[in-house]
């Protein structure tokens, strides 16, 4: 298993945001992560990357223990994500935020990069082309924050990419995409699996988590009422009850 | 030549106090640059500028030496000072860093081994234009060579947003106490440097209104580079020079100057050379400092 | 020590009443108003302007310098702030534009009236010692410390029982929720200021009367004391403020009274070693409920 959480906690005053969740999930795939608002779908997330600290339960990375350290760490160490609601740099060109995102891969380095010279910065600077334009984005010296919204979350995910990570963790990436786009988000969440990485995908739209997932897990009121494939899930009487119910009734 | 040297000579201390504000405002850059408000620059100054006095007029240490182990003492001091405030953001981190300043002014005040509220006097005249400009030189053209670096883009991130820039890998508290030490060890060299121009100090001249003053010479410069906070303090030194056909107005025309940078050019004076991207950033909501 | 404390509760009072104001502006709109010394001494101007030239007593020329300085605190907002705020600029912004206005008033001042000290005009201050055992108190102080807790009471009485002082909150909490649930906004903000500024003039007013002595740059040392109460008190609390200025006035006369002689320029070291250790040991002070990334 790549990432493992067992028994994971975590409470805001009164409310169990997350509650006694355990979760495996195998490398390449897609995992799906669905519930209804307010599940505990984002702070599972946060607990996972670091940026929440769990009250009770251990989380794994990659066979070692991962538990409450800190998120630059947990980057180093393979784990990247995107932000439901955009935390771009948005005074940043579209490159340099992708620049950024190769920190943890480029501050080992810290004496030649503080330093930058001819050669290895222009290697970086190739690299974070290569993959805007993997991601559909094509100016890459346009300011983030004046990019449009769906451009926005694809160099989110330029930007999460270039650490090189093995788990990616996508929170709601296809809000604000047309279908187009989110169509072309489905075939990169597959070639990337079949590169090798790990995928976590949180997303709202039911017929992109069913057609993209090899696995998905349903939370409610902060525990996982369910685990399995997206027929598995599409069958479970909880699951309708709980979240699918809603929008299937009407 | 001759009129360039006859230029020198009448307005030497002019320029040489503008090299060292020049200085002071990149220390105090260093920090804006990461999105960090300090306001303890001045008295990492007054670190230097009693430590290298002191350690020159009581033990003699030549003075290239005092001038860097001024600037390491201050360089010690803000490593634990930061640890502590760090954990403040915005206005919280200007206040406790102004009240950090002033406890060490106040100490000043009542030592007896500093003088007291009458200072050093009689500092040997050893600093020359060229020690000052030459440490310009260098400062300005390391930062700028570290603003482009792998470093100089964390900071940037931090300054963007601090969780993103923990999700790219980047560990903040120790990108923001490297920006804090080091600024804290230009202050504390440009302080040296002062010390040893003016022939005196006193604490007086590290309090409040220094602080702000560097602060001032960054900010109505520019932050986006490292040329804003030497043009910022190079305009404002020889504003009172420029303007002294103006006598007694001219500090309301400094006023107003800073008003209407901040209101009309949030990125400072070098962005008027680049009005359109300040707009577009002003559009965006991100064009303005910290 | 009769004298020490009734001293201390005099400049606790006057401490209290310019870091009210002080923090009802950065409650309300996150804004340090380095313009707010300015206030507190236009105050003991304006107060001098309607004594010497219009032969007000000293209490009318009060109430005038808290009309005018609150009037002033709007056109300070639309003149510093207003611009800012429209591109929702970020704090420092706010707070370097207010210094650049303080400078040019000040400096408008000392053109006016010189960079010394100015007196009010002789025999219009009221003198009266009271003697109480063997203590000899200033009459006038007691009418000032007297006069601060009715204003500080009148102000919690607006900000919490008012229709306008509900707007102020609202705004202080939210302002877009603020705007929707149909508050104007812009008359609560001009309230704020106007609030904030009249009692900083008052405060300098009375300042100026207690110790009949005045000048252009008599607001910068109460700012870096502001600052101290404020924090001590918890940034944005209101009686937090009042709280803070209390404990820093009595903290300074017990240090002045404590205190060997030659340590006596301690005193000020106490008040910023003081906002020092609040700052990293309980960010929030005293009665601040929000933590301290706020800003
Ligand atoms: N920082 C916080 N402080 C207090 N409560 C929080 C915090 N973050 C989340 N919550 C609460 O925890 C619960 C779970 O929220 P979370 O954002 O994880 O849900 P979600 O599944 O991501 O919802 P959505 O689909 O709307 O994004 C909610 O009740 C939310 O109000
Ligand atoms: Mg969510």
């Amino acid at each position: 298993m790549l990432l493992e959480c067992s028994g994971i906690s975590k409470r805001f005053g009164g409310v169990h945001a997350v509650a006694e969740v355990d979760l495996a999930i195998a490398p390449q795939q897609v995992f799906g992560l669905i519930g209804p608002n307010g599940a505990g779908k984002t702070t599972l997330v946060n607990l996972i990357s670091g940026h929440l600290r769990v009250d009770s339960g251990a989380i794994r990375f990659a066979g070692a223990d991962v538990t409450g350290l800190a998120p630059h760490t947990l980057t180093a160490r393979g784990i990247a994500r995107t932000f439901q609601g955009v935390r771009l740099f948005k005074g940043l060109t579209a490159l340099e935020n992708v620049l950024v995102g190769g920190h943890a891969r480029m501050h080992s380095d810290a004496l030649r990069r503080l330093w930058p010279r001819g050669a290895s910065d222009r290697s970086d600077r190739e690299r974070a082309v290569q993959l805007l334009e993997r991601l559909g984005l094509s100016r890459p010296d346009a300011l983030a924050g004046g990019l449009a919204y769906g451009d926005q979350r694809r160099l989110e995910i330029a930007r999460a990419l270039a650490s090189d990570p093995r788990l990616l963790i996508l929170d709601e990436p296809a809000a604000g995409m047309n279908p187009a786009e989110s169509a072309r988000l489905r075939e990169l969440m597959r070639a990337l699996v079949t590169e090798g990485l790990t995928i976590v995908l949180i997303e709202h739209d039911v017929r992109l988590v069913m057609g993209t997932c090899e696995r998905v897990a349903v939370l409610n009121f902060g525990r996982k009422i369910a685990e399995g494939t997206p027929p598995e899930i599409q069958a479970s009487p909880a699951v309708r009850e709980a979240y699918l119910g809603s929008e299937y009734a009407a | 030549m001759d009129a360039l040297a006859d230029f020198l000579r009448v307005y030497q201390t002019t320029v040489g106090v503008i090299g060292i504000n020049a200085l002071l405002a990149l220390s105090v850059w260093l920090t804006l640059y990461a999105g960090q408000l300090t306001l303890g620059n001045a008295a990492f100054m007054a670190i230097g500028a009693y430590g290298s006095a002191l350690l020159g007029m009581r033990m003699g240490v030549p003075f290239p030496l005092g001038l860097t182990l001024g600037a390491l003492l201050a360089a010690a001091l803000a490593l634990p000072l930061g640890l502590a405030v760090f954990r403040l953001r915005g206005v919280y981190l200007a206040i406790a860093t102004i009240g950090f300043g002033e406890v060490l002014r106040v100490v000043l005040l009542t030592v007896p081994f500093t003088g007291k509220a009458l200072g050093l006097n009689g500092i040997p005249a050893i600093t020359e234009l060229w020690h000052i400009y030459l440490s310009l030189a260098v400062v300005a053209y390391v930062l700028w060579r570290v603003q482009g670096s792998t470093v100089g883009r964390a900071w940037a991130a931090i300054r963007e947003d601090e969780i993103a820039a923990a999700s790219q890998g980047i560990a903040i508290r120790r990108y923001k106490l490297a920006a804090f030490v080091a600024g804290a060890a230009i202050a504390a060299w440009a302080g040296g440097l002062s010390a040893h121009l003016n022939f005196s100090i006193e604490p007086g001249d590290f309090g409040f209104t220094r602080a702000v003053q560097i602060l001032v010479f960054a900010v109505v410069g520019g932050t986006p580079s490292v040329a804003g906070p030497i043009v910022g303090a190079t305009l404002l030194t020889a504003l009172p020079e420029v303007l002294r056909p103006l006598k007694e107005y001219r500090d309301i025309f400094a006023g107003l100057i800073l008003m209407g940078v901040i209101i009309y050019l949030p990125r400072g004076l070098v962005t008027l050379a680049e009005l359109r991207k300040t707009r577009r950033l002003q559009e965006i909501g991100v064009a303005d400092v910290a | 020590m009769a004298e020490q404390l009734y001293n201390a509760i005099f400049v606790g009072s006057i401490y209290a009443l310019f870091a009210v104001g002080f923090a009802l502006v950065f409650s309300v709109l996150d804004i340090l108003n380095l313009a707010h010394p300015v206030v507190f001494m236009l105050g003991a101007f304006v107060a001098l302007f309607f004594m010497s030239t219009f032969g007000l007593p000293a209490a009318l020329a009060a109430v005038a310098a808290f009309a005018v300085t609150g009037m002033f605190g709007i056109f300070l907002d639309r003149v510093a702030f207003a611009p800012l705020r429209r591109r929702g600029a970020p704090p420092l912004s706010a707070m370097i534009s207010s210094l650049g206005f303080a400078i040019v008033v000040i400096r408008l001042m000392e053109l006016r009236y010189g960079p010394d000290l100015v007196s009010y005009p002789a025999g219009s201050l009221p003198q009266t010692v009271l003697q109480i055992g063997d203590a000899r108190l200033d009459g006038l102080r007691l009418l000032i410390i007297g006069l601060a807790i009715v204003l500080m009471v009148g102000l919690t009485y607006v900000v919490r029982a008012t229709q306008l002082g509900r707007d102020i909150r609202a705004l202080a909490e939210n302002p877009r929720a603020a705007r929707l649930l149909g508050v104007d906004v812009d008359r609560a903000i001009a309230a704020t200021f106007f609030i904030s500024s009249g009692l900083g003039g008052v405060a300098g007013a009375l300042l100026g009367f207690a110790y009949n002595a005045i000048y252009p740059q008599m607001g910068t040392p109460y700012e870096l004391k502001a600052f101290t109460v404020m924090v001590v008190g918890g940034m944005g609390s209101l009686p937090g403020a009042v709280l803070g200025a209390y404990i820093l006035g009595i903290g300074e006369i017990a240090a002045l009274v404590f205190l060997p002689a030659e340590l006596a320029e301690l005193r000020d070291a106490l008040a910023f070693g003081l906002l020092f250790l609040v700052l990293v040991i309980r960010p929030r002070g005293l009665l601040g409920h929000r933590v301290a990334d706020r800003a």
